[in-house]
């Protein structure tokens, strides 16, 4: 157990900004709150290595128009929100969880996230929930809202043993979300502009407080829009967090031509790495943020960052006989030990954040470095580096090591057939892992090794299977003893004052 | 006389649960409105709530065959002052 009010500099390691070498940012939470969403991969840094999540796209109509969404939903090839292959009854629903549930022992969360919003489509969205509360009794529930229809559903809500809500409010300011959102769906008219936004930030308000009221955890999202929102979005932290939302995420906008969104076709860019990330920043004096959002897709399907849906398909879920009964069985046992494995990480990490403290001490305090990690899952690093379609991004420093985002990459090497040939792919893999000096995976071939070297970065595979924070932490601590931590000399700014 | 749905519909739902003479129904490849069912929302709603809810410019017509959401009407933004919109937008 970490105590948030122990001194900076005290035994724990902790720091203003986040608790020892914790990169979970609820591990300051009270215990309540952290057993809710302490196997809930959507909530908890730490849970997404180890717990898998769903979503059914039962929920297809939608009441408002975002400037990112485009709603020509159905695409197998993108891995976005909005976007599904098929749409399911409720029925079809609640066969398609039983069969992943029963096959993916960690799944562990079922959401409704549309592929528009699901409470503008209340009678598929309820249905779906009120037969899994009976036959899936296991499973947590959560809903995914814009929250124009909140207010009025909320009785019905709470009815369904749902403990988290998600509202992705990018605007507290009706100016602004004029830009965001062209009309919205309200008492059987179309409204649009200004007079649209302001309703739709005072249902999202309202909704807000009136689940903080019935004791309903709140995560707020919130799509990072260059020159319309980025500047903003500090100011919606702090509301949120004063109306007793737990958690904030803030996401980059994604906006590609060829995704048929406004934003996309206009040409609207989406923030850099680092603009995201000193956003994030810049929002945490006033909140929990979280880093770990992958951005699914309204039916993905597994761990954050990958996605089974494939295998789950309507037809092939026809196909299965599932036992639920025995399959909760296997599901508690494997859950028991998740959590079980997930503890002993965290005590883990609460001995490597007393060693880190202890390098702080010297005449200069080295300096932070970025790290990037490639992991299947499990909390450890075990993931050949030309195999990694994401690498996670960590933060070492002499207080902590915390967790800071993913990257998403190409594979370098996608099997034997391909094999050698993705010099392309990781070329962009050397783009997206800018800012970083060191990688840690289980393996990697000779080929990246020169390549990451070249550019500065550090390949390596000495702590294969050896928890994330504890590895960052221990090479952190290589790095400085050979001096690679040091504030940066000033010979590379001397061609600029010369 | 009836509104209609034309190819450029999206199929996304949105208008099928709000017609309160349900005469709208999934087909492929897209919806279509039933013309001896389409009452025009007359007497019961202000706007037709098909054309109200739509994202489409151009999917629904009218019962003139004019498009209830013409170009420009759902994005708020006039045909003519594109280019400029569009480079404000990129100068972000």
């Amino acid at each position: 157990m970490v105590v948030s009010s122990s001194s900076e500099l005290g035994g724990s390691g902790c720091s203003a900004s986040g608790c020892g070498s914790h990169s979970d940012a609820l591990a300051h939470l009270p215990e309540a709150i952290r057993r809710k969403v302490q196997d809930h991969p959507c909530y908890s840094e730490q849970a997404h290595h180890h717990f898998a999540r769903m979503h059914v796209a039962v929920a297809p109509a939608c009441n408002i128009q975002c400037h990112y969404c485009n709603r020509k939903y159905d695409c197998a090839n993108e891995s976005r929100p909005g976007v599904v292959s098929e749409l399911l009854t409720p029925d079809q629903a609640v066969r398609k969880v039983l069969a992943v549930a029963a096959n993916i022992p960690q799944m562990t969360v079922l959401g409704i996230a549309g592929p528009g919003d699901p409470l503008a489509n209340p009678e598929r969205t309820f249905a779906t929930f009120r037969k899994l509360t009976e036959q899936a009794p296991d499973i947590k529930l959560c809903v995914s809202t814009n929250g124009l229809a909140l207010p009025q559903q909320i009785d019905e809500l709470c009815r369904h043993n749902i403990d988290h809500v998600t509202i992705t409010i990018n605007c507290v300011d009706p100016d602004i979300g004029a830009e965001i959102y062209p009309w919205i769906f309200w008492n059987n008219r179309r409204i649009k502009g200004r007079k649209g936004a302001q309703i739709l930030i005072e249902q999202q308000q309202k909704g807000l407080a009136l689940l903080v009221a019935r004791g309903i955890l709140v995560k707020v999202n919130s799509v990072m829009i260059p020159g319309v929102n980025d500047q903003h979005l500090t100011e919606v932290s702090r509301v949120v967090k004063e109306k007793g939302a737990f958690l904030h995420n803030v996401m980059p906008l994604i906006a590609e031509p060829e995704h048929g969104t406004f934003y996309g076709v206009m040409g609207q860019r989406g923030p850099t790495h680092d603009e995201l990330q000193a956003l994030q920043d810049r929002c945490a004096g006033d909140m929990n943020m979280m880093r770990h959002c992958r951005q699914c897709r309204a039916d993905a399907v597994g761990m954050l960052g990958e996605d089974r849906g494939a295998e789950f398909t309507l037809e092939r879920v026809e196909e299965m006989t599932i036992d639920y009964p025995a399959a909760m069985v296997t599901r508690a046992a494997y859950q028991q030990q998740a959590l079980a494995t997930l503890a002993a990480q965290r005590q883990k990490s609460g001995e490597q954040a007393i060693a880190l403290s202890s390098i702080g001490g010297r005449k200069a305090a080295p300096r932070p470095i970025l790290m990037a990690v490639a992991s299947s899952g499990g909390g450890v690093i075990n993931q050949h580096f030309g195999h990694a379609h994401e690498f996670l991004i960590y933060e070492a420093s002499a207080t902590d090591v915390r967790f800071i985002g993913h990257r998403k990459v190409d594979p370098y090497c996608e099997g034997s057939s391909t094999c050698g040939e993705g010099e392309g792919a990781l070329q962009r893999t050397l783009h997206a892992l800018q800012g970083c000096e060191a990688v840690l995976c289980a393996k990697i071939g000779y080929e990246p090794w020169e390549a990451l070297e070249q550019v500065g970065i550090t390949p390596n595979g000495e702590y294969a299977m050896v928890p994330i924070e504890q590895a960052v932490a221990a090479l952190y601590r290589e790095m400085v003893a050979q001096g690679r931590a040091d504030q940066r000399t000033t010979t590379t700014t001397l061609p600029l004052s010369a | 006389m009836a509104y209609q749905i034309v190819a450029c519909c999206v199929n996304c739902w949105a208008c099928e649960p709000l017609c309160p003479s349900r005469a709208i129904h999934a087909a492929q490849p897209h919806f279509l409105i039933d013309a001896t069912r389409c009452s025009e929302c007359d007497g019961e709603f202000a706007d037709p709530q098909c054309a109200s809810i739509c994202p489409i410019e151009g999917a629904i017509l009218d019962p003139e065959g004019n498009a209830a959401n013409p170009p420009g009407s759902l994005t708020g933004i006039p045909p003519h002052r594109l280019p400029t919109v569009r480079a404000q937008i990129q100068a972000r």
